[in-house]
């Protein structure tokens, strides 16, 4: 079995990710509370989409594992929002 | 016609013998073989329900069982067909028994993982029948667990639901492990594009078998919450919407009928080039085409609720989404048949199996369309028509592959030759009884006949006639295949009884355990028939 | 011929396990879209009785613990066999004051009498209902994987202390890292949509 190079990732890297996770979470409190109305869902949900992409790319390794393992993370994330998509072809335009 | 002297897989070397041999295997070939058998019990059980609803429907009015059997008896009869005999199908026999030798590997990447498939199978299974027994009596909602009706009848919908929920779980670990299997455990020099058309048929299958089967997961459990909690999801009184249930159950259940006819396919495309004895026309089209169905396919499952209430938007594009996938299932029929053009064509059962698949399959999608396009819809959704449009598909596809890959794949499985004439007599039963069967339902479907009904008018009297003595030729055949393969010891099997180019025709009939003694390299493209 | 091990193909598997995982929540957060689009008001309304503050700890605490699990793997991955125990245990630790915290949320919740199916639920307004019904049931499951996730990565520890996990063969703890991470990544979501939407 070929062994590929191990990459250890530093303390300091996650310690660095987890800062930047505390802040956006602080970033998206503070945010609701400016009353966006229809807009602070999608602002909430960006946000969370930061702090996932974060968390896949240095916590859960992506962005050392091979590429193949991205593009299903992609391909899982966008089949998915397709989907959502697609149900509210209905229940927007009903 | 080399004979090897290793050892057959069929044989105990390990520490147990007999049965617990069996039970403790992680062999894939014995996993193949431990789910045939499970699922040709099923199937002949969800045959016996059939053939008693045809009884039934022989005339109009009650005949010998009462309303509510009946109802009951359409929902186990689907339950046990669709997850307990088409959604495992051809990928749990022939893909375990078959793709590890395809791929040239020794064994799928995960072989515990595997054996435990099997054992959610059989729970999941056993769950499910147990509706049957316990509590206030079989589920009476259709094998489609349509709220609200689901969330408040009193029959057995849990236990039904929950079986269904542990099938699932075994079949996203069989995708799973066959993924990983496919990526892993290729020999050396197969490239993705070097490997043969069934593994990469099973491919597909996996993806849909993983991205689909979690979401009917949840809204099954949706259903239980329903029942025991009144969370209210589907119930209007509550604030709830029936037809979410439908979106979430068909987000699962259209890409469903993609795992059963992908696997299909794909052994369809094993057999057709090797009794043609030609390299299969438009190798990278035909595996391309698995993609493409897999992917689209899940993005047309509105087709289902035309007639519930949906938006215009919604309907008209999943209509066209519909369209668009029928494209790839005509394109890899294309091939099959080029394939065969100009070949030297050998008519031995596992071809004639084949041959009988395209044309039922091809009445089955070419029906489908008239379902797809919205208007034509409207007009047989929920009629006999429906219920014919999908046995030709799922029996007639998926069943008639699935008898193929039996007779294709026999000689390797149990190392011995079965009656080639006989063969072909249950055949002919099969194929006529089974459209003397289907075909009527066509016909009484476009005159009004309505789908899931115990009683009905007496215009579709003969319809239903014919259809039921039809059921009585299939039942012969089925009968007479069955005693054909398993109740005679026939000759031994050589190593390669077809002339196929695949690596499992390199092996003994039966394989030895490890199926290679050293995993060879490969060079060439396959089906690299001169 | 070593002995058959795949560690990519381990990690390949572990992660299609995830991609499950995230369609399972998938349905529900498909449900809560529909609803919410629905009842947008009264979802608006219903949020107010979430505590906003335990919420925000809870967040917290599984981030934090989600750094401590992936440190752990680098202290394996260095042979620092103490500092890889010691980390999972905080991890642990954090997972404990979540569910401490939910078992305070969901006790006060059914103790005024506020659950799935009860003579209060069933008087409220109808997006009433279905927030608080989306609530139970998306925590809950949540809830659920933490305690899997949890048996995991106690298992995961014990075998690190013990040296069935080393820095050459440390797969098992990479796998119940991604494991979770996932319900960390479930939380992220979660948190906004249902404590944030005041």
């Amino acid at each position: 079995m070929t062994h590929t190079e191990v990459h250890i990732t530093d303390y300091r890297v996650y310690g660095w990710v987890l800062f930047a996770l505390l802040v956006l979470t602080t970033i998206t409190i503070t945010i609701t509370w400016i009353d966006l109305s229809a807009l602070t869902v999608l602002v909430a949900l960006v946000i969370a989409s930061v702090k996932s992409f974060i968390v896949l790319r240095y916590f859960m390794h992506l962005k050392f594992e091979s590429r193949l393992f991205t593009v299903f993370v992609v391909m899982v994330l966008t089949l998915y929002l397709l989907v959502i998509v697609l149900t509210f072809f209905d229940y927007l335009l009903r | 016609m080399a004979e090897t002297i290793s050892k057959s897989y069929l044989e105990n070397t390990g520490r147990y013998k007999g049965i617990l041999a069996w039970l403790t295997t992680t062999d894939h070939k014995r996993i193949g073989l431990l789910y045939l058998y499970a699922m040709m019990v099923f199937f002949l059980v969800g045959v016996i329900l059939g053939e008693i609803m045809r009884l039934e429907l022989f005339r109009p009015g009650q005949q010998f069982i009462s309303a509510q059997t009946y109802n009951g008896i359409f929902t186990i009869h689907g339950i046990i067909m669709i997850f307990t005999v088409v959604i495992p199908g051809l990928a749990a026999v022939f893909g375990n028994f078959a793709m590890p030798l395809l791929i040239g590997a020794h064994d799928v990447a995960f072989p515990k993982l595997n054996l435990f498939s099997w054992y959610l199978f059989i729970l999941g299974a056993t769950i499910a029948l147990s509706s049957q027994f316990m509590g206030n009596g079989p589920p009476d909602t259709g094998w489609t667990f349509y709220a609200p009706y689901s969330t408040q009848t009193h029959t057995n919908v849990v236990a039904a639901v929950f079986g269904a929920f542990v099938l699932g779980f075994s079949s996203i670990l069989t995708g799973l492990n066959f993924i990983v299997t496919i990526h892993r455990l290729r020999a050396p020099g197969m490239t993705f594009f070097k490997m043969p058309l069934f593994p990469w048929s099973l491919y597909a299958t996996a993806w849909i078998q993983v991205l689909a089967t979690p979401i009917v997961g949840i809204t099954l459990l949706m259903i239980i919450a329903e029942r025991w909690l009144r969370i209210g999801f589907f119930d209007p009184s509550l604030g709830g919407d029936p037809i979410l249930y439908q979106h979430l159950f068909w987000i699962y259940s259209h890409p469903a009928v993609y795992i059963m006819i992908l696997p299909a396919m794909g052994v369809i495309t094993e057999i057709i080039p090797t009794f043609a004895q030609r390299r299969v026309f438009g190798y990278k089209a035909i595996a391309l085409s698995s993609l493409a169905i897999a992917g689209v396919g899940y993005f047309v499952w509105a087709h289902h609720m035309y007639t519930t209430g949906i938006s215009f938007t919604a309907r008209w594009v999943f209509s066209l989404l519909t369209f668009l996938v029928a494209v790839p299932s005509a394109i890899k029929v294309f091939n099959w048949v080029t394939t065969m053009y100009k070949g030297s064509i050998s008519v031995k059962p596992p071809f004639l199996f084949a041959l009988g698949f395209i044309f039922l399959f091809m009445i089955g999608g070419l029906t489908g369309l008239s379902l797809g396009s919205l208007a034509t819809d409207i007009h047989v959704h929920d009629t006999s028509y429906v219920v014919a449009h999908f046995h030709y598909i799922i029996f007639g596809g998926v069943g008639f592959a699935f008898f193929a890959a039996l007779h294709y794949w026999y000689p390797k499985m149990f190392g011995r030759m079965y009656n080639f004439r006989r063969a072909n007599i249950s055949f002919v039963f099969l194929f006529v009884g089974f459209n003397v069967l289907y075909f009527p339902q066509f016909v009484i479907g476009m005159m009004g006949m309505p789908r899931r009904y115990f009683d009905y008018l007496p215009q579709f009297t003969l319809g239903h006639q014919i259809s039921t003595v039809g059921g009585w030729i299939l039942l012969i055949g089925i009968i007479i295949m069955l005693v054909n393969l398993f109740s005679r010891k026939g000759a031994k099997a050589p190593d390669n009884p077809w002339g196929g180019k695949t690596l499992e025709w390199t092996v003994s009939s039966p394989p030895p355990p490890e199926n290679f003694e050293t995993i060879p390299e490969v060079s060439g493209e396959p089906y690299d028939f001169e | 011929m070593d002995v058959h091990r795949d560690d990519i193909g381990a990690r390949l598997g572990m992660w299609i396990f995830i991609f499950t995982e995230i369609l399972l929540f998938g349905g529900l957060f498909l449900v809560y879209a529909v609803m919410r689009n629905r009842y947008s008001d009264e979802f608006h309304q219903a949020a107010h009785q979430l505590n906003a503050f335990i919420g925000t700890l809870n967040t917290v605490v599984l981030l934090l613990s989600s750094a401590t699990v992936a440190m752990s793997i680098t202290a394996v991955q260095k042979g620092e066999k103490r500092k890889g125990v010691m980390l999972l245990f905080i991890t642990l630790v954090c997972a404990g004051i979540f569910l401490f915290n939910k078992y305070l949320e969901w006790g006060h919740k059914i103790s005024i009498g506020l659950y799935p199916g009860s003579e209060l639920m069933i008087g409220l307004k109808h997006g009433y209902i279905l927030f608080f019904s989306l609530y139970f049931f998306m925590t809950g499951l949540h809830m659920l994987h933490l305690v899997i996730g949890s048996i995991i990565l106690t298992i995961v520890m014990v075998k690190v202390q013990i040296g069935s996990i080393t820095q050459g063969k440390y797969t098992l703890l990479e796998n119940g890292g991604l494991y979770w991470h996932l319900v960390d990544l479930i939380w992220i979501f979660l948190f906004p949509l249902l404590y944030l939407i005041t």
